[in-house]
């Protein structure tokens, strides 16, 4: 059976497409590869629907806990504490628990207790308050002069929000913002680790690299594998945000321009 | 535990509550709290101690050793953490039992990797299978402790590789001009100070060392997250003196509010710590200390 084959019957293993039957014994480079790379998709599907929903939610728990008042900032204060105090592990037991005695009363929740929609709901609420902690930040250090500036041009409210502060807070964000979003590609390989089950070994990259090292109690094969699709993962975001970093500073001289800059890991 | 639990079918509201949560396995799971905090205890200077030595390391002129050491701290960037773990808990169980087995068996010609197993001679086992449960047990809890020292030691060694570069160099040049040694200035000159600059980051690190503690689960140690799913599943009649329905929606809330309140009480003491060391530094903290409360506001006009 040539490396091809293998690439037709596992490459979309992990979304149910192919081969039913995992390989059980003589287990090759090829298979190997094949398999924890189609479990990279589903890392990328957590990673990139968590962060574009996170994104939007971050910014307005951000704005809210920046607010004078009480009723707003309070619950945006509980909320990051409560996501970025607690383990993201403990977090996804807790949802998929909970998910599952809401589904005894509820029918709706039954597809909650699936992780394509409950961890991505977890993931999103997590990345959420961690951004929304970053973005609070930055917005905390928008220039007074800019704000004033736009003050002077008449602007205010929605228009000024948009217009001034909303691109120098995300200017200033930007670099930390980098970082957690790798982190967050990260922290997808908890998922299937924690109570959400895989359904018919449908599993992400890490449950298929730790797959092949039970089977073949060599850890020097597969985590090798998962650190070389993460480090490729890790450098196409780091790309990705650079250009979006470019366009964000385009407009300010080359030395102050803020670079990306990877800080030390976080496990949440 | 207590004298009326002897018939807890009879029992009802806060007494059987009272019964339930003093049962022998629920002192499993306050066993298990004891756990994760030895793990901590064990933990966190291990891995100050790893972190030295690799920001030491990185620092060092010898070209190899400086390698080795900024390897140390890159390797750990880039890779998912908990790939780390699973990795490390199995790699360093068959790397000492490989050494033992060179050690303790040399004359054995057969290949060490057969196929999917990893065979090595009964004597290298690690613990010895005579050996009993609570070997097993202690065993596990070390690979495990080994491999949050390893890991986190990495990411220590990036905070204080970063914290010696930023004591002011002029300091350094002041040590070498009183004829000190780069040992010499190295550990009364360098080390002493640089430690204002590690602790956002050490404190950093503490938090995710916390909220990493859960992770002991999947290196098959019998920790808090085991004993509640185990406790918090439903329970008959048949097995237990205290049915109830699935619970593990509410042991998993108390560990949720367990983390919080840790995280949130080390926040404080982290905070008083970063006020104690900033006494007397050059630094912008430390000038406010100095100033006082009056003289803030002067700093801020």
């Amino acid at each position: 059976m040539s490396c091809w084959d293998t690439i037709a019957d596992y490459a979309l293993r992990s979304q149910g497409i192919g081969e039913r039957l995992l390989p059980r014994s003589d287990f090759t480079l090829c298979q190997q590869f094949t398999l924890i790379g189609s479990g990279m998709i589903w890392n990328i599907y957590f990673g990139v629907l968590a962060l574009v929903s996170g994104f939007m939610l971050a910014t307005g728990v951000a704005v809210a806990k920046a607010h004078h008042q009480l009723w707003l900032r309070k619950p945006a204060e509980w909320f990051i504490f409560v996501f970025r105090g607690s383990p993201l592990f403990i977090q996804f037991f807790f949802a998929y628990f909970l998910f599952q005695s809401l589904k005894a009363g509820y029918p709706f929740f039954g597809a909650f207790t699936a992780a394509w929609l409950g961890a991505l709901l977890v993931l999103f609420l997590n990345t959420a308050a961690y951004s929304a902690e970053i973005f609070y930040g930055a917005l905390m250090s928008v220039p007074k002069g800019d704000v004033e500036a736009a003050d002077a041009y008449g602007m205010s409210g929605w228009p000024r929000f948009r217009r001034v502060i909303w691109p120098t807070m995300l200017r200033l964000a930007w670099p930390a913002y980098t970082n957690e979003a790798i982190f967050l590609f990260h922290a997808t390989t908890l998922v299937f680790f924690s109570g959400f089950p895989a359904s018919q070994q449908r599993g992400d990259a890490l449950y298929y690299a730790s797959y092949f090292a039970d089977k073949t109690f060599n850890p020097f094969i597969p985590y090798p594998i998962l650190a070389f699709y993460f480090i490729l993962l890790t450098l196409t975001v780091i790309g990705l945000f650079g250009l979006v970093n470019k366009r964000l500073n385009h407009h300010l001289p080359k030395e102050r321009r803020a670079k990306i800059r990877l800080r030390v890991n976080l496990i949440r | 535990m207590f004298e009326f639990c002897a018939d807890p079918a009879s029992l009802a509201g806060i007494e059987w509550l009272s019964c339930y949560l003093t049962t022998g396995k629920h002192m499993g799971l306050y066993w298990a709290v004891g756990t994760v905090l030895l793990l901590l205890a064990i933990t966190a200077p291990a891995a100050l101690l790893f972190g030295f030595g690799g920001a030491a390391a990185a620092r060092s002129h010898f070209r190899p050793l400086s390698w080795f050491g900024k390897g140390y701290i890159a390797i750990v960037r880039g890779v998912p953490d908990i790939a780390f773990f699973l990795f490390f808990v199995i790699a360093l169980d068959q790397g000492f039992e490989w050494i033992r087995h060179q050690i303790k068996c040399p004359d054995w010609d057969q290949p060490i990797r057969q196929g999917n197993d990893f065979i090595v001679c009964a004597a290298a086992k690690l613990p010895l299978s005579s050996s009993p449960q609570v070997y097993h047990e202690v065993y596990g809890f070390f690979l495990a402790v080994l491999t949050f020292a390893l890991v986190f030691g990495a990411f220590a060694a990036n905070v204080l590789y970063g914290a010696m570069r930023a004591v002011p160099h002029a300091q350094m040049e002041t040590a070498e001009a009183y004829g000190m040694s780069h040992r010499q200035a190295f550990w009364r000159i360098m080390v002493p100070q640089m430690w204002v600059y590690a602790l956002p980051g050490l404190s950093n690190l503490w938090m995710v060392l916390i909220k990493a503690t859960p992770l002991l689960f999947l290196l098959g140690v019998e920790d808090i997250v085991y004993w509640a799913r185990e406790l918090g599943g439903m329970k008959t009649p048949q097995f237990t003196d205290y049915p109830h329905a699935d619970w593990r929606v509410w042991y998993f809330l108390a560990l949720l509010v367990f983390y919080l309140a840790f995280t949130h009480v080390s926040e404080i003491v982290l905070a008083r710590i970063s006020r104690r060391l900033s006494h007397g530094q050059a630094t912008l903290a430390g000038e406010k200390l100095r100033k006082g409360p009056r003289g803030r506001g002067k700093a801020a006009a």
